[in-house]
């Protein structure tokens, strides 16, 4: 129950409810079909709806087979390992070039700053099926087509803007007296950086290295056109089943990765406040 | 690093810089070192920017070979021809000599350049790739390539060879056949761009609207922008009240609150717009629901896949995080006393909304409906997997050149086209926002 | 017609052998590269050349093969590979009408069949046992499948018995699958409106042809579902999003067979097509001879019969047609599901392969833009 004045019209307790509502019913949209295909993926049939023994919460209703069917089908498991292969290299690439441009970026002279900028953040904005055609042909070209080293770059160039708009920011409000005053002490660059610089931008660092991660493990289009059989990912395989021959072992892959985005928006809001910690940003 | 220390030459010592100046009171301003100030400081400077570069140089290589020449490289297609001149080459420069508006065919020897160039292309088996080339502009042609061995080895090279080209085949004797490969001669040709507007050269050396039945470009980039409209439209109608009551809450709520907006974003577009399929089939989940309350009969299911509708909703619903979030970043800036302060003047909830509040919230609409929309006008997936023919986008039909009808040049005219689209509105976009202003949750 | 002669084996199945004859000396492979890149359509009919040539071959030979399910676009990416001087595949399944175009842009290699491929069981040569299904000097024929409808038979009030019943949305309401290109559809339309069987490609062939085709299919062109993959299909129909649709003889025998859905075929104006291997121009020397090996194997008489075993398609051989029997899991016989049993193959007719090389390019920018529009 809100608190209102007494001067509070019924009109406004009415609006002031009736917004709540609306809200409610947005976030509902937003959420429910995340939440949905939780439950679905737990369904004893081979269909996408909820059979009336589900209704009723019986347990014959559910089965944990459609995830019996991702653990034990080769495809499955090589899609995985795939992604699994993939992702993280294309981030540590991305991180890499990502942060030292980052911290180039952030000087106080940089010629042609906005064009460079424009440029490290474009592979956001390309649509992705001109990526996607464009390195299919020029990966051909140099033989990377095909390869598992050609979709991690693909990837990886993908994750730069990430890395580089979360550590910008974090530079902003970067002190540049803590690294003279580190350098004054007689650190040379090197420790500077690691012991000054790097603890501070880490969480902005991480977190660009977050959403790197998360783009490439997502990514269907240019790994369609970049990648071939044996570098097959999760989410081609997705892709080629919701075309084909959907089944609910679709669910059950989806439900995981709904479970890994949980984990990793834990890890991030961890992160944010760590970092408004350090960085003495109190909330209010 | 090492630029980090470099201000430190330029600041003077105490001590020492306040006699060296005295020292030299009408000479240039020295720095510690001894060296003039204003060189020093210029050095300094270009060190800056030279590890600026240094940092920067690593990323910006690798950009342009992963991503920035391989997009150059492909929208080249767009205008290549050389399929054309390199495969009938002897062809090709003979026709340079021949006059096409006095309306005669061309002269014995072009055929004869035709005889070999043909006999070559066909042993390097590039006939039929040429003659799907040319069909793209002169209908028909690709039979008549794909027929041209076997009618060459009928031929006999020693007697004229222009009669029994058009024995072979009439297209050969036909005015229109010719001046397509005259006009293709080219290393390179605005041809797809033609296509890719819905247009084609005219007889008369200009160009001309293709017939009504065969326009369809122009019809897909317009529904691409409509959809993505509406779609931009949706994502602010239904993310204005979340960032609203998100900025309005206590932080420890609001927190709480972007979570449940920031789930989806970091949800697997797979995993979003699978679902989506499971709940707008016919047999499927809102379907189900609609029959259980009554509001539709079970005979009368709604169609809300493979259609239009189903790309806008999936879409919107996978975009509205996009929105959210930029103007939830202004939002949360715009200090609620101005509203209190509207109301004590007397002005009612709308209008200290309308007036004073609304106007503030504008920077972040403009932010996240550009953002909305760039990423909505170039989506692939999800119109493919739930939007049936009229919900598909102009990257769909890219994609469907790429790898299904193989017109590699149409798809990269259509690419460079919605590129320079999407370029235009990025670059409206900095003005606005500036990119370094992108925020993300 | 030999082909007839193969069409009408197919119908005419002895079970003989049910079993696999494992235990096949192979010639040993010199010179080989252990694994190998299948290329194929996913699905039912991938898993029956899995049963039936590579898990076999695999452990015979211990080579490693993986699969790519990417058949649908394999002009698209040979040619891209092709130009690029990289090829990644090592054999390819396409339909008759892609091994057409592939031979001819020089995409895929001529082979000879008598010197590549095993004799018949009684020394019949390759070329005569495959007879007229070998439609290219590239294409190494491997099953005669067909393009034919199924539909709901829960869900409409009469069972639809032409394929004219298509385009009757008054009887039959409700959606329809069709392939988003216009090779059958064309020809279904025109004959649905009245052309003669005869005359289909005839009519065809001029522009007042295509447009009473287009128009034909403009009827119902707003109730209508496009696919571009043959899983497509039998998924519309099992979720009930559409009553009816075509797609391949041998995924509707799946979902109604092996899937038990509430789906019955239509037979009436199937139309016959041809798949098999072709192998890729250029490829280096090692790999080229594990393909040769391979194909050696994979379709000789016996391993084309096995694969029917697995899925509803006449194998190419004339020699393997009484070698077919019962399905290797559910035990039914085969015959009856076979597009070529005269129950079924009574009104059909076979896909025009020089034809189509002829007009596709055409007819296909047309079909588009109208599908577009």
């Amino acid at each position: 129950m809100a608190d209102f004045p007494s001067y509070t019209s019924t009109g406004q307790k009415a609006w002031h409810y009736g917004f709540r509502v609306i809200c409610g019913a947005i976030f509902f949209f937003l959420v429910a079909p995340i939440v949905v295909i939780i439950p679905l993926s737990f369904n004893a049939t081979m269909f996408f709806t909820f059979t009336p023994e589900m209704l009723r919460l019986d347990p014959a209703g559910y089965s944990l087979r459609h995830y019996r069917d991702f653990l034990e089908s080769p495809e499955w498991q090589r899609a995985l390992r795939n992604s699994i292969q993939i992702a993280p290299v294309a981030t540590l690439l991305a991180v890499t070039f990502g942060t030292l441009a980052a911290i180039g970026l952030s000087q106080r002279h940089v010629p042609f700053k906005r064009a460079i900028m424009a440029v490290m953040i474009s592979p956001m904005i390309v649509p992705l099926i001109i990526s996607a055609t464009g390195m299919f042909f020029f990966y051909s070209k140099i033989g990377l087509q095909g390869t598992y080293w050609g979709i991690v770059l693909a990837h990886a160039v993908l994750g730069v803007p990430f890395v580089i708009i979360t550590v910008t920011a974090t530079l902003v409000g970067f002190d540049n007296s803590l690294t003279r005053a580190s350098a004054s002490l007689g650190a040379g660059p090197v420790r500077t950086f690691f012991k000054v610089q790097m603890p501070l931008i880490l969480p902005g660092v991480i977190s660009g290295g977050l959403f790197a991660f998360i783009t490439s493990f997502d990514e269907v289009v240019i790994v369609m056109f970049v990648g071939s059989a044996q570098q097959q990912t999760l989410p081609w395989r997705m892709f080629t089943g919701l075309r084909e021959q959907i089944s609910p072992t679709i669910l059950a892959v989806a439900t995981i990765l709904v479970v890994l985005s949980i984990l990793l928006l834990t890890v991030l809001e961890l992160l944010r406040r760590r970092s408004e910690r350090i960085r003495g940003v109190t909330p209010a | 690093m090492a630029d980090q220390t470099v201000p430190l030459h330029t600041v003077p010592h105490p001590g020492r810089s306040a006699t060296e100046e005295r020292a030299a009171p009408d000479g240039p301003m020295l720095a510690a070192d001894g060296r003039p100030l204003k060189a020093s400081l210029a050095r300094a400077l270009r060190r800056q920017k030279l590890s600026a570069f240094l940092l920067t140089a690593p990323l910006l290589a690798f950009l342009l070979v992963a991503f920035v020449i391989p997009i150059g490289d492909m929208l080249l297609r767009s205008v290549d021809n050389r399929i054309v001149p390199e495969t009938l080459p002897r062809t090709t420069q003979m026709l340079g000599h021949w006059d096409a508006r006095a309306g005669d065919l061309p002269p014995e020897p072009v055929f004869e350049a035709l005889y070999v160039d043909l006999q070559e292309a066909a042993d390097a088996r590039m006939h039929t790739r040429l003659g799907s080339r040319l069909n793209y502009d002169l209908p028909g042609i690709s039979s008549v390539f794909r027929g041209a061995p076997r009618a060459l080895q009928a031929m006999d090279p020693d007697q004229p060879l222009r009669e029994q080209f058009i024995d072979a085949n009439r297209a050969w004797g036909e005015m229109q056949t010719w001046q397509t490969i005259r006009a293709l001669s080219g290393h390179y040709t605005a041809g797809y761009f033609l296509s890719a507007a819905d247009m084609r050269p005219a007889a008369d050396g200009g160009v001309e609207l293709v017939p009504e039945r065969q326009r369809i470009y122009a019809q897909l980039f317009l529904r691409t922008l409509v959809l993505s409209l509406t779609i931009t439209a949706l994502t602010l109608i239904l993310g204005y009240p979340i960032a609203y009551l998100i900025a309005s809450q206590p932080l420890r709520t609001a927190n709480l609150l972007l979570i449940l907006v920031l789930l989806p974003f970091w949800t697997s577009l797979l995993v979003r717009t699978s679902s989506w399929k499971v709940l707008l089939q016919q047999q499927g989940v809102v379907n189900d629901l609609l029959v259980w309350i009554g509001i539709v009969s079970d005979a009368n299911r709604l169609v809300m896949m493979n259609n239009w509708i189903g790309t806008v909703v999936a879409m919107t619903h996978i975009l509205l995080p996009f929105m959210i979030l930029p103007l939830f970043s202004v939002m949360k800036t715009i200090p609620p006393t101005y509203v209190r302060a509207a109301k004590s003047l007397g002005a009612n909830d709308w209008t200290a909304f309308w007036r004073v509040y609304f106007p503030q919230s504008i920077p972040g609409i403009g932010a996240g409906a550009v953002l909305v929309f760039i990423l909505a006008i170039g989506y692939y997936i999800t119109p493919a997997l739930v939007g049936g023919t009229d919900g598909i986008f102009i990257s769909n039909r890219i994609a469907f050149h790429i790898s299904t009808s193989l017109n590699w040049g149409l798809a990269a005219a259509l690419g460079a086209i919605l590129l320079v689209a999407v370029l235009v509105i990025f670059w409206v976009y900095d003005r606005m926002v500036g990119i370094d202003n992108v925020k993300l949750g | 017609m030999k082909l007839s002669r193969v069409l009408a084996g197919a119908a005419s199945v002895f079970a003989l052998t049910a079993g696999m004859t494992t235990g096949d000396e192979l010639p040993p492979c010199e010179n080989c590269a252990d694994t190998m890149v299948a290329v194929s359509w996913g699905g039912a009919y991938q898993r029956s050349q899995q049963m039936a040539y590579t898990i076999p071959y695999a452990e015979m030979t211990g080579v490693d093969v993986v699969w790519d399910e990417s058949s649908a676009e394999a002009v698209a990416l040979l040619r891209a590979q092709s130009e690029a001087g990289n090829i990644t595949w090592d054999v390819v399944d396409v339909t008759g009408a892609d091994s057409i175009r592939l031979c001819d842009d020089g995409l895929a290699m001529p082979v000879d069949h008598d010197e590549l491929l095993a004799e018949a069981p009684d020394g019949t040569p390759p070329t005569e046992d495959f007879g007229e299904t070998i439609v290219s000097e590239c294409f190494i024929p491997q099953i005669v499948f067909s393009t034919t409808f199924g539909y709901r038979h829960d869900l409409l009030d009469e069972e639809p018995d032409s394929v004219c019943d298509v385009f009757d949305l008054e009887r039959f309401p409700g959606r329809r699958a069709l392939e988003a290109r216009p090779i059958g559809n064309m020809e279904w339309a025109l004959i649905c409106d009245g052309v003669d069987i005869d005359e289909v490609y005839d009519v065809l062939e001029t522009d007042e042809g295509v447009e009473r085709a287009l128009d034909k299919l403009g009827t119902i062109k707003s109730e209508v579902i496009w696919w571009q993959a043959g899983a497509e299909t039998p998924q519309l129909l099992a979720d009930g999003e559409v009553v009816m649709g075509s797609t391949y003889n041998g995924r509707l025998f799946a979902a109604i067979e092996e899937e038990d859905q509430p789906i019955s075929m239509l037979w009436e104006w199937q139309m016959f097509d041809l798949d098999g291997w072709i192998i890729p121009e250029d490829l280096p020397e090692d790999r080229l001879n594990r393909v040769k090996h391979f194909l050696h194997f994979a379709t000789d008489t016996q391993r084309l019969a096995d694969q029917a075993r697995w899925i509803s398609y006449g194998p190419a051989r004339e020699s393997s047609q009484p070698l077919v029997g019962e399905h290797a899991e559910l035990g039914i016989e085969m015959a009856e599901h076979m597009p070529t049993h005269p129950d079924n193959a009574e009104r059909t007719f076979l896909f025009n392969y020089e034809w189509w090389a002829d007009y596709r390019d055409d007819i296909d920018a047309r079909f588009q833009s109208w599908l577009l529009r």
